[in-house]
């Protein structure tokens, strides 16, 4: 019943509305009773392991105490002081790998703390108020630029908006929220949370943002250091990495991420591409993603290929059976070489003395869609011809303090060689970048 | 399978848990739906004189503690609210029906000779096995001169007491208040007056919250509170040290105890009985949870015991009276340490933080091959045991014997002791 790639037949038009409720939400919030006894089971540990787990080091056991006792306000607040995207990072934190991996509840029993949805549940509550709980310094006279509204952008000039500094983010993009907006599944951010969020980052004040203004030739970096007293570039990833096999630019060959793109974007028009065969390639995140919501959305099969086995995945354990236990199949030990009219073939892959050989052994899978995750790499244009970063490991290179080889010039997020590409890394960047600009404007 | 059955002050039992006169024990329905559901025997809500009192509403107030539900109960009810012909007819009837329970029938009454001798017939013709004096009620009825007004009195308990011997021929049980500062008093007055037996503790007069909003104490009438009687789980501790008191006090030796406080499960029923009761009696933990924890209260002493090798609840009774002594009697020169299990320790840090803050910083926090390391430092540890109590973990820190190579002795012995034996102060000279 293969239609052929790029042949499929646009189905009678989903609402907006329908697409929500077929992907549905990833996990339920808390109720209040909920929160509570949840709560009760963290101990308070002294020197806390999840502390040190958590990028942006939240005070786990301090919030979780506050919830304990009624005080969710001041939980809230907790939170966000160490981390202003708390809300955002309760959705969409691997806490798998992050602070509930270190829980010591973990270790006792298998069941740690459920951070993740007690710092959504206390961020929620105060959310809800409408309130900033943070105010501005007696204001600098300074001015800094931030190049992208993502994560690590928008941590560092709410960061830098409360130490009293203005702060113009120029943004390429007409929206806000960088991956949080354009690239995370839609089923851990519902009802347009991030957008809620950004808007109660910039309640804060002091922070303009200059949509579909990026850095390139019309916007040098050159220009920003004349104009600004400080610099934070926080551009991301801009370039999904591609296959390199015949075959690659048919249509019906897609980045997932443009498909993610589209389905946040224009969730209608995404749900009509989900049809017949889709087989996904790649072992990130993305790809568990890209191949959940295609299937939410209604794809007869999807097939997650990835060249390695299930350890190799750079998507979680837990995300791995997210995928499964939603009707993904994933497959290992393939490699794309070519991608045919309706079908893609792979050859099977082994290790070779630690190093990864694909075989003569061929594997070929039906294809209506295919989507690719392997990666995205980071794009240095808009930084040339004027005088970029000196770049490490392919990206920009910083020092401790975030700042890179420029004076005045700092950088963070997934567009610096530091760290994991993750939302709450990011927002650590944005924030330590900010106290460390902070204090190269002051002396 | 151990023998549960007792026999306490004449009353026979087929186990020795009873339902405590409150609530529960108010009426024929709740009362025969307990006995069928296999408790040993009920002491009735108590009666008073007619016109019957009447109650406010709300009645609770509740403590929850680390997510648990009452953790501690109080209630500002009075006695029962029913007309007394109409208790006696259902006590009669129930005794009927359950000729193998015990029966008894709580009575609080005024501190007069007459009311009691007026009441007891009518109780005796029902064929109840037993009678408890109501000396304990905190609220509401002690400002009318009954419960414990009277409780707190010991020349009343014992006038009431002698008045109750004379004019029935039921075992009669004296229930004592725990509000008041010696609880052997008003035992020994009750131990006078000729009581077949005491049982302990009402509840403990209490406010257990403030409603923030409403300003008030909970539980909260018509926007006012008042103090009501405190009991559950929390008040086991109390309890027990006062069915303690009363049970190692050489006078009183061999006066059956009907032991009461926080009793929820079969475990605290053999604490208590370890300490000298011979019944217990169970009030807040089948208001939680209703009469069919009988189950697991008489199952699980029943296998506790196979497992103990005690074949009759006497082969226990009373076992640790004689380990239950004054602080001076204590060695010592017994010494333990913490010691912690590094297989079972997740790293929490609580035993080094309390130590280290509120302790004698025996608990060392460091890191081994960047991984948290928690060790007890022997020299310093004194053997309080705080670690042992914060750590989450279950047998994580054990408390170990340590050598000393000190003899047995006590602080009456001790060289710091101004009193010591072997150096008594001028004074006491003086008296021997
Ligand atoms: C599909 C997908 C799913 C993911 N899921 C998760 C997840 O579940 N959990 C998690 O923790 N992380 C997840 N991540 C990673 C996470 O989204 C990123 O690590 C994080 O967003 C990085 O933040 P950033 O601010 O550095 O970059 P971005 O979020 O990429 O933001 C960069 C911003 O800069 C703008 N920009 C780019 N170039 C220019 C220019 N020249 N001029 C001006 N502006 C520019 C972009 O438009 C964008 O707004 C996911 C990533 C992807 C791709
Ligand atoms: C280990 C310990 C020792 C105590 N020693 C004393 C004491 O020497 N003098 C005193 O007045 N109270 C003493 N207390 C009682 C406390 O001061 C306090 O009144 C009691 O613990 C009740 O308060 P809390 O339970 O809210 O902490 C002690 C309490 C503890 C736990
Ligand atoms: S490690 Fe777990 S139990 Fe300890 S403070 Fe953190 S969340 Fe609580
Ligand atoms: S027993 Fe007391 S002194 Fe010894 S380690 Fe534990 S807390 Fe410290
Ligand atoms: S309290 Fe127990 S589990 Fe926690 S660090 Fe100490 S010994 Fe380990």
């Amino acid at each position: 019943m293969s239609e052929g790639l790029g042949e499929q037949i646009l189905g009678k038009h989903a609402s907006v509305a329908e697409v929500a409720i077929k992907l549905g939400e990833m996990a339920a919030p808390l109720s209040r009773d909920e929160a509570r006894v949840e709560a009760d089971r963290c101990y308070f540990c002294y020197d806390a392991p999840c502390v040190e787990a958590c990028p942006t080091g939240i005070d786990i056991p301090g919030f979780i105490g506050k919830i304990r006792t009624g005080n969710v306000r001041g939980s809230a607040v907790t939170i966000l002081e160490s981390n202003i995207f708390g809300g955002g990072c309760a959705r969409v934190c691997p806490t798998e790998i992050l602070c509930e991996e270190a829980c010591v509840r973990e270790a006792q029993e298998g069941k740690p703390v459920t951070i993740g949805s007690l710092q959504r549940y206390a961020t929620d509550v105060l959310m809800a108020t409408g309130e900033q709980p943070f105010t501005r310094a007696p204001l600098t006279g300074k001015r800094i630029a931030v190049v992208g509204a993502g994560p690590a952008g928008l941590a560092c000039a709410h960061r830098l908006a409360m130490l009293g500094h203005d702060v113009v983010v120029f943004e390429a993009r007409p929206k806000p929220g960088g991956l949080n907006e354009y690239g995370i599944a839609a089923y851990k951010v519902v009802d347009d949370f991030a957008q809620r969020e950004v808007a109660f980052i910039l309640g804060i004040g002091g922070i303009t943002i200059e949509y579909e203004t990026p850095l390139g030739p019309d916007l040098t970096l050159d220009h920003l250091r004349q104009a600004f007293d400080a610099v934070f570039l926080a551009i991301g990833l801009a370039d999904p990495n591609a296959l390199g096999v015949p075959g690659e630019d048919q249509a019906g060959v897609m980045d997932a991420l443009g498909f993610i793109e589209l389905l946040r974007q224009d969730p209608v028009q995404a749900a009509a591409l989900a049809r017949g065969n889709v087989i996904v390639i790649g072992g990130g995140n993305t790809a568990i993603d890209a191949a959940t919501q295609v299937r939410l959305l209604g794809a007869e099969t999807v097939t997650l290929a990835y060249r390695r086995g299930p350890e190799q995945m750079g998507a979680t354990k837990v995300e791995q059976e997210w995928a499964q236990t939603h009707g993904v199949t994933i497959r290992h030990w393939l490699a794309p070489v070519a991608i045919e009219h309706s079908a893609v073939a792979f050859g099977r892959t082994r290790l070779d003395a630690g190093k990864l050989v694909v075989t003569d052994e061929r594997v070929t899978l039906p294809a209506d869609l295919v989507l690719k995750a392997v990666g995205q790499s980071f794009l240095p244009e808009p930084l040339t011809p004027a005088s970029a970063p000196a770049s490490f490991a392919n990206r920009i290179g910083v020092d401790q303090t975030y700042q890179t080889s420029l004076p005045g010039v700092f950088a963070g997020g997934d567009c610096v060689s530091a760290g994991e590409d993750l939302t709450v890394q990011a927002v650590a960047h944005g924030r330590d970048a900010a106290i460390a600009i902070n204090r190269y404007l002051s002396t | 399978m151990a023998d549960l059955s007792v026999n306490f002050a004449g009353i026979k039992s087929p186990n020795p848990f009873w339902l405590a006169s409150a609530p529960p024990t108010d009426k024929e329905y709740n009362v025969v739906r307990a006995l069928k559901a296999g408790w040993g025997g009920v002491v009735w809500k108590t009666l008073g004189e007619d016109p019957p009192i009447v109650n406010v509403s709300s009645r609770y107030g509740a403590a929850s503690y680390g997510g648990n539900r009452i953790m501690g109960f109080n209630n500002i009810e009075l006695i029962t609210d029913r007309p007394l012909d109409v208790n006696l007819r259902e006590i009669k009837s129930v005794k009927r029906d359950f000729p193998d329970r015990a029966i008894i029938v709580s009575l609080m009454v005024p501190c007069e000779e007459d009311a009691w001798k007026k009441i007891l017939p009518l109780v005796e013709d029902t064929g109840a096995d037993g009678i408890e004096l109501n000396f304990g009620c905190p609220h509401g009825m002690s400002e009318r001169g009954m419960g414990a007004a009277v409780g707190q009195v010991p020349d009343y308990v014992e006038m009431v007491t002698r008045w109750c011997k004379q004019h029935s021929r039921m075992p009669t049980i004296v229930k004592l208040t725990p509000n008041v500062t010696d609880i052997l008093a008003p035992a020994r007055a009750a131990w006078r007056g000729g009581a077949d037996a005491v049982s302990l503790i009402n509840t403990i007069m209490s406010i257990m919250s403030i409603d923030l909003d409403a300003m008030a104490p909970t539980p909260v009438v018509g926007g006012m509170g008042t103090h009501g009687g405190y009991c559950g789980p929390g008040v086991k501790p109390i309890a027990l040290r006062m069915v303690g008191e009363i049970a190692r006090d050489r006078a009183m030796a061999g006066l059956p105890i009907s032991g009461i406080g926080g009793i929820s499960t079969w475990n605290d029923a053999a604490e208590y009985i370890a300490l000298g009761s011979g019944t217990v009696q169970i009030c807040t933990a089948a208001m939680h949870h209703g009469f069919r924890i009988i189950e697991d209260l008489t199952d699980g002493l029943s296998n506790w015991m196979d497992q103990k090798g005690y074949a009759r609840i006497k082969d226990f009774q009373g076992k640790a009276i004689p380990n239950f002594v004054h602080w001076e009697d204590l060695n010592i020169n017994f010494k333990t340490l913490a010691h912690i299990d590094q297989d079972l320790c997740v790293q929490c840090g609580l035993c080094h933080i309390a130590c280290e803050d509120t302790a004698h910083q025996a608990i060392g926090a460091t890191r081994v091959d960047g991984k948290r390391h928690y060790e007890v430092i022997e020299a310093e540890c004194v053997g309080c045991n705080l670690c042992a109590h914060v750590c989450p973990v279950d047998n994580c820190i054990t408390m170990n014997p340590a050598e000393t190579g000190l003899a047995f002795s006590t602080w009456k012995e001790h060289p710091n002791n101004p009193l010591r034996v072997d150096n008594p102060p001028l004074s006491t000279k003086a008296l021997v």
